[in-house]
């Protein structure tokens, strides 16, 4: 198990060194010079020259590059010279909107769409297990941010019962704050909670199929009972790997969310970072979002292998 | 092809598809009106026999931009579908093939992209060239090929065992030609499927992208881009938003169903398996 987990980790590593490379390299070849940039166009040749040698700008590619890395390691993603901030301090700043959305919807779907799964799957072929199926049909189908537009125009405009948007921070108000993500985490959860419905519904028709079923059945469990013991459990295991998955993907999809309730997180920093040209904030949050994606998928690798032990032994998916 | 048209979703999607197709397509030589005609008086009409869909905020009739736009859709996920089919398949089919060092290379290569999500990829390359409909075709089509390269790879690796692959390697056939006359014919229903799948996905991220200024840009015009004009109007006039999103909608339920349909008509084994998860 150690050795699994050991070989994931490097393999994470390798992936989040390779992506840095990658960004780095991609907007190593962009035009601009951010010295001057920073100086203003009247700045003299000498005072832009003095200030690249300062920011470090003349070093060869490779050493910039592991110089990016090793300031990363130490917690330091540079300079934003549009804002005029720390990077990291930036980035933080903006996870708190982005971080409680995401989980809040990974929530929300997972309390909604296992439970109208499993539903489906014990009402298999009944009126319920239809409504559901179609419900979550359409699910997949909503742009999560049309949805948004929709949830806003009854919950906000039509009902007043939310905020259309906007948001106080946490250490303001943190009532008002959790009220503010609310409608984009429901934004975020319908097509997921729709995804999970759909695949937690097959797993378990799946499983119902299986010996150790029928087993249960025959020491005399009723077949919910024994559904419910082992049924759901083993059914469990696609459902995980797909909420591993959904998870990474949520926190890149709360960057289109975002603007619909215009709330200030990561999504909203980059896009002014593309605006004003600020590179080095653009390197530093999308490095930040892989992190994410991969952590995420590295998390969900182990536990699948904690819960599942058959595959431990497998090197690939 | 009777078969086919047995399996009844299969026909209703592929023809609520077609029709949006269709209309798409009708944009490209004819449209009530020209997408690009602005008449402010005439802004935020109401549907009428003049103006079936009403107008937008520009006094543009909204039937003319929801036909160009489910073209435009149409478009980029075509397009981003061929980029995963052409890199990912033969990429796949080489894992399959060869094994080996080429089967891990393939391997962590499509690990290493499912790490870039399409709109990280989409904010490098806008960050890199300005946004353009053509950022999106790149961003969702790279999210294409590892999709593409491990559905390939599944299904050679359960044909590659069977008797006639064996039969042509004995006749001297290399790894190419087994892939080429042997593998790949054996997975075309998967690709096509796996194909119709990714075109909904597809929509929807055009649709997504465009919407957070990513992706088509004015004069053209997308769903999602229809969508990101309206935001600013869309508390007073909110059926500017509901046309086309509901367009979006329609034609990715369209798709979905003709997807579902197809993967029971050609291959009822394959009934239980939801690969769709990548949303």
């Amino acid at each position: 198990m150690i050795l699994f987990a050991l070989r994931r980790f490097l393999g994470f590593a390798a992936t989040l060194i390779v992506a840095a490379l990658v960004i780095f390299w991609l907007l190593d070849l962009l035009p601009g010079d951010p010295a001057q940039f920073i100086l203003g166009i009247n700045a003299t040749p000498e005072s832009v020259a003095r200030l690249r040698l300062q920011m470090g700008l003349d070093a060869p590619a490779h050493e910039r590059f592991l110089g990016w890395l090793w300031g990363m390691l130490q917690g330091d993603f540079g300079q934003s010279y549009t804002q005029r901030a720390p990077v990291a301090e930036l980035i933080w700043g903006r996870l708190g909107v982005t971080l409680p959305l995401s989980v809040l919807a990974m929530v929300i779907s997972v309390v909604v769409g296992l439970p109208l799964g499993i539903l489906a799957a014990r009402r298999r072929g009944k009126l319920l297990d239809t409504a559901i199926m179609v419900t979550a049909q359409t699910g997949v189908a909503i742009p999560n941010f049309w949805f948004g537009m929709l949830l806003t125009l009854v919950f906000a405009v039509g009902l007043r019962w939310l905020p259309p948007g906007g948001f106080t921070p946490w250490n303001e108000d943190g009532w008002a704050a959790f009220r503010g993500l609310i409608l984009p985490s429901l934004a975020l959860a319908l097509p997921q909670a729709s995804i999970l419905a759909r695949v937690m519904r097959t797993a378990l028709v799946d499983v119902t199929g299986q010996d150790y079923i029928r087993t249960a059945r025959a020491k005399g469990l009723t077949m919910g009972e024994a559904v419910w013991r082992h049924g759901v459990r083993n059914a469990l295991l696609p459902v995980l790997t797909i909420l591993g998955l959904q998870f990474a993907y949520l926190v890149a999809g709360t960057i289109i969310v975002e603007n619909v309730f215009y709330l200030p997180g990561l999504g909203r920093l980059i896009f002014t970072a593309i605006l004003e040209r600020d590179l080095i904030l653009v390197r530093g949050a999308t490095i930040i979002l892989i992190l994410a994606v991969t952590a995420t998928m590295l998390l969900t690798d182990i536990t699948y292998a904690l819960v599942d032990p058959r595959l431990r032994e497998r090197s690939t998916p | 092809m009777k078969r086919l048209l047995s399996h009844p979703s299969l026909v209703i999607g592929l023809a609520a598809t077609l029709v949006f197709l269709a209309l798409g397509l009708l944009s490209l030589a004819w449209t009530p009106y020209p997408i690009e005609q602005i008449d402010i008086p005439r802004r935020y009409l109401a549907p009428s026999a003049a103006h079936w869909l009403g107008t937008d905020n520009l006094g543009r009739d909204m039937l003319s931009l929801v036909m160009a736009g489910t073209w435009t859709s149409f478009l980029v996920a075509a397009v981003a579908v061929a980029i995963g089919v052409g890199v990912g398949v033969p990429l796949g089919l080489a894992a399959a093939a060869w094994g080996g060092a080429v089967e891990w290379l393939v391997l962590r290569l499509t690990d290493f992209v499912f790490a870039f999500p399409a709109v990280i990829v989409a904010i490098l390359i806008t960050t890199l060239l300005g946004p353009s409909a053509v950022n999106a075709i790149i961003a969702i089509g790279i999210f294409n090929i590892p999709v593409f390269a491990r559905v390939a790879r599944g299904g050679a690796l359960s044909i590659a065992t069977l008797d006639f692959v064996a039969a042509g390697r004995l006749a001297g056939l290399g790894n190419v030609l087994i892939a080429w006359r042997h593998l790949l014919p054996n997975i075309m229903s998967l690709i096509i499927v796996q194909g119709t799948i990714q075109m909904s996905l597809g929509i929807l991220a055009e649709a997504g992208l465009s919407y957070i200024g990513l992706g088509t840009q004015p004069p053209e015009t997308s769903l999602g881009l229809m969508l990101r004009e309206a935001q600013q109007v869309f508390l007073i006039h909110p059926w500017l938003t509901l046309v086309p999103g509901l367009s979006i909608v329609l034609i990715v339920i369209a798709l979905n169903i003709a997807g579902d349909g197809l993967r029971d008509a050609i291959d009822p084994r394959l009934r239980q398996g939801n690969s769709n998860v990548l949303a």
